[in-house]
């Protein structure tokens, strides 16, 4: 039973990093931009909704309060300054958002304070069900599963359903075609940017009961995102879902079971040291499994 | 009959559903200089990536003066005496003319993990590299930065840069393509200069120039080689009149 | 295609030196090292401290530069070697305090010359395996890559309670060096410039070679080199190596000078201010990296004075620089002095 609620875990994990990597893989496919502010999205997500509830007590209001702050931040971002950087090469992508991030995290700790904050959970959500005889599990876990796995399901049909999907899906790989169509590529790389921030200040709002809301929070996800996306293959939406549903397993697991399976084979002390060193960096280490694992293939990245 | 310097036998290369080349056999011998021509979209580049090692193709064997290199990534393919010139340039642009080419003449004569000495104080080099500029007409710009380079000497350094590495099979990737009719008629005249020294094989849609260097020439139609022979042999063959000079006519 | 070169960067030809730069350069190292003795002659013994530090990040902005602005690598984890660096002297120095062994084998020391020779070792050691592993990649992955193994790095150490974990390892003192009195603040100052220098020399052998222009072609133009018989990824690993050597040193040197070294040091924003050095000096340039080094610990120390906030404006700095100019200070001397 323990190890169904701990796979429980693991998924709902997977799926925030999903929320996180969908963004990230959607705006580096079609932007061919690498944006490392994407974390400080999730982290005003976060804010905005924390501090709604606590002003109005609504968690309906602090959800919308969290997408609209996040998105609102995407766009502003996109406006003043990511679309500035499509035409240059990637070290100056890096060095811009890299800049907005000391901005944004720096302006958090002026405006709100060094001070973590807690956000309680709705009491509606806050007690566990039982989903078979011995299992209990928390509801706003299982909520977060449920609306993890209806984002993906709807980013999946919008990918291949719509027409914004359909350019989406050619401005990955013809760039230059969709713009020679008289699409308003303008418009287009501000709404998958706006979609983008949204679906990052989604995972802000919805981690806020669960860890603890401040500044740097979006940055170890933003970094736990990009491991999920190099495991699944940058650009790829659904290779983020698999590689977030793996991450997620890997690193829940193995901080679950790894101090038992090491203290079966060594002594106490030494054990916990390395299950603890282990499974601090398992995510990582499946990423480098999976980079050795892949052909060494210069050639078909050229063409 | 001699053996072959370049063999291919029944090479493949599909993208998704597009065949680019399709089951391809041709035998190319030493000192030959065998012209591939074919309308747009007929594969040719691709062919010769195929034959560089830039891709790999699907199935067939592709034999460099009898021995596989069809698996060997293009470093090695150079090792083994295989050389190109690229459409469009691929130069160092930061470095000048003479650097360019004297790194090839380094790089040609062992491995390159010398920490120390300084490689622009290589005067045997640099007199290797001086004569590959001469060859091709490009001494007098030896010391003009790349990036400064004009478009007709950029084709020229191509060529040098490849001779450096001391090639046994040079592919030519339409050396023509982009120059005056001066620059071409100087060019047409250095390859017949390098006719017999190198095997060449080059792929053109200058039929001038085709006519005037090629011994043999391949016709290629969909990836597929629709005809190979003689200047005359193809000129007169009516399946290449009406694929061919049908669809591309001029 | 070639769009991950910095081709913009072209400013730094560096391979003719004449008399006339040797002449300055020797002045310059002079001057340097002269910088204590003007420093106690003026009551201001805090200059020497922060000579230090600059010496110390210009290693590591070196070593970065010599992949980043030479061989056009663009990677974000650059600061794991130089934590790593900080914890092979930090971890020599508690095992040689307390007579105990690294895994029960390896003894400590307190020996600087033997802890920066092994920070080195170990330094290069890790940046071969990050190295083999990233390099199968470029662009955009190579990017998230590099800063995710150091991160991987930056956790493990955290986890690592014997060694501080969160909190770091203090040195109640320096190391010590035969001969020389090494915890003596000028002596360590001038300790730093040698290795410093050594480093440059080092640097400028590589980026002259035949090695260095292989490095150089293949961030200029890297179809060209395979077809020329180039096998890139060798060359790329040894440049990678090298650099997290570098930087391995630079870390030992700093943590030494602190005597503490934490999970800080191989931050991901750690890694950004390394690259913040290389390119406000200039990438592939050879002395830009000391410029970027003493204008960023200048601008932070300035900053600091007025806030604690000084993040935020050197964000902004750093964006106005990023968004407006290219090549960076030692471009713009350049330009200064006509050339």
């Amino acid at each position: 039973m323990i190890i169904l609620e701990q796979i429980l875990n693991g998924v709902q994990f997977g799926l925030t990093l999903f929320l996180m990597s969908a963004g990230l893989t959607l705006i580096f496919g079609i932007m061919g931009v690498i944006n490392l502010a994407h974390g400080s999205l999730y982290m005003i997500g976060a804010y905005a909704a924390a501090l709604t509830a606590v002003r109005t007590g609504s968690v309906w209001l602090a959800l919308v309060g969290g997408l609209a702050a996040a998105a609102l931040g995407g766009i502003v971002i996109e406006f003043a300054v990511v679309r500035r950087l499509y035409a240059r090469n990637h070290l100056d992508q890096v060095l811009a958002t890299f800049a907005l991030v000391l901005i944004i995290n720096q302006g958090a700790n002026m405006l709100l304070g060094r001070q973590p904050l807690f956000v309680a959970m709705p009491p509606a959500l806050s007690g566990s069900v039982t989903l078979l005889p011995g299992l209990t599990y928390p509801v706003y876990r299982l909520l977060v599963i449920a609306v993890g796995a209806t984002v993906a399901a709807g980013l999946f049909a919008m990918i291949h359903g719509t027409r914004i999907g359909m350019l989406v899906r050619a401005g990955a790989t013809h760039r230059q075609m969709v713009r020679a169509l008289g699409v308003n590529v303008a418009l287009l790389y501000t709404a998958v940017f706006g979609i983008g921030a949204l679906l990052a200040g989604l995972a802000g709002v919805i981690a806020g009961p669960i860890t603890s809301v401040q500044v740097g929070m979006g940055e170890q996800v933003l970094i736990l995102a990009f491991v999920v996306v190099v495991i699944g293959g940058l650009g790829s939406v659904r290779g983020a879902f698999f590689g977030a549903i793996a991450a997620g397993l890997v690193d829940t697991l193995s901080r679950a079971f790894l101090p038992t399976l090491f203290r079966q084979i060594m002594d106490g002390s030494n054990a916990d040291a390395l299950a603890s060193g282990m499974s601090a960096i398992s995510i990582y280490l499946l990423m480098a499994l999976v980079l050795l694992m892949r052909s060494q293939d210069l050639l078909a990245e050229k063409s | 009959m001699t053996s072959p310097m370049l063999e291919l036998r029944g090479v493949c290369k599909r993208f998704g559903g597009l065949t680019a080349t399709d089951d391809v056999s041709l035998a190319i011998s030493p000192g030959e200089l065998h012209a591939i021509i074919g309308p747009n979209g007929a594969g040719k580049t691709t062919l010769l990536n195929q034959v560089a090692g830039e891709l790999r193709h699907d199935a067939g064997a592709i034999l460099l003066d009898g021995h596989e290199i069809g698996t060997l990534p293009p470093w090695e393919r150079v090792g083994r005496g295989l050389a190109r010139t690229f459409q469009i340039t691929q130069l160092l642009p930061d470095e000048t003319v003479l650097d360019n080419v004297t790194l090839a003449v380094q790089v040609q004569r062992g491995h390159s993990f010398r920490f120390f000495a300084d490689a622009r104080s290589d005067p045997d080099a640099h007199a290797q590299a001086t004569q590959f500029l001469q060859d091709v007409g490009l001494a007098a710009s030896a010391s003009v930065r790349v990036a400064d380079l004009a478009h007709g000497e950029r084709k020229q350094l191509e060529l040098a840069v490849a001779l450096a590495t001391r090639p046994s099979l040079l592919l030519l990737d339409e050396p023509m393509a982009g120059l005056s009719f001066v620059e071409s008629q100087h060019m047409v005249a250095l390859l017949r200069r390098l006719k017999g020294r190198v095997t060449m094989v080059l792929v053109e849609h200058d039929m001038d120039a085709v006519f005037a260097l090629a011994d043999r020439i391949s016709v290629l139609v969909y990836g597929r080689v629709m005809a190979t022979g003689s200047s005359d042999d193809v000129r007169a063959n009516p399946a290449v009149r009406t694929a061919y000079l049908g669809e591309d006519g001029d | 295609m070639t769009s991950d070169t910095l081709e913009a960067r072209r400013s730094g030809r560096t391979y003719a030196f004449p008399m006339s730069r040797i002449v300055i350069f020797v002045i310059a190292v002079a001057i340097l090292a002269l910088v204590p003795a003007g420093a106690t002659a003026l009551h201001m013994p805090s200059v020497t401290g922060f000579a230090t530090q600059v010496l110390i990040y210009a290693i590591a902005a070196m070593s970065l530069n010599l992949i980043l602005g030479y061989g056009g690598m663009v990677t974000f984890g650059h600061a794991a070697f130089f934590g790593v660096g900080g914890y092979v002297l930090g971890i020599l120095y508690q095992h040689s305090a307390q007579r105990s062994a690294f895994l029960a084998l390896v003894p400590g020391t307190d020996n600087l010359a033997v802890a920066l020779l092994a920070a080195v070792l170990i330094g290069a050691a890790t940046a071969a395996v990050i190295g083999s592993l990233s390099l199968r990649t470029r662009g955009v992955p190579f990017i998230m890559i590099t800063l995710a193994f150091a991160q991987m790095l930056f956790f493990l150490f955290v986890s690592l309670k014997t060694y501080g974990g969160d909190d770091g390892l203090m040195m109640r003192r320096r190391d010590v060096v035969p001969f020389v009195d090494a915890r003596d603040d000028i002596s360590y100052y001038l300790i730093c410039l040698t290795l410093a220098v050594g480093w440059l020399v080092l640097t400028w052998c590589l980026v002259r070679s035949r090695f260095g222009a292989v490095l150089s072609g293949l961030r200029q133009n890297e179809r060209r080199m395979m077809a020329i018989g180039i096998a890139p990824y060798r060359y790329r690993l040894v440049a990678f190596v090298i650099a997290g050597a570098g930087a391995a040193l630079a870390g030992a040197l700093m943590a030494n000078y602190l005597r503490f070294v934490s999970p800080d040091m191989m931050h991901w924003t750690k890694s950004g201010e390394l690259m913040m050095m290389v390119i406000l000096g200039g990438a592939g340039t050879l002395f830009g990296p000391i410029l970027g080094a003493a204008a960023m610990l200048a601008l932070e120390t300035a900053l600091a004075a007025y806030t604690e906030n000084w993040q935020f404006y050197l964000g902004i700095i750093l964006l106005a620089v990023v968004m407006t100019t290219r090549g960076g200070l030692s471009a713009l001397l350049d330009r200064a002095s006509g050339r």
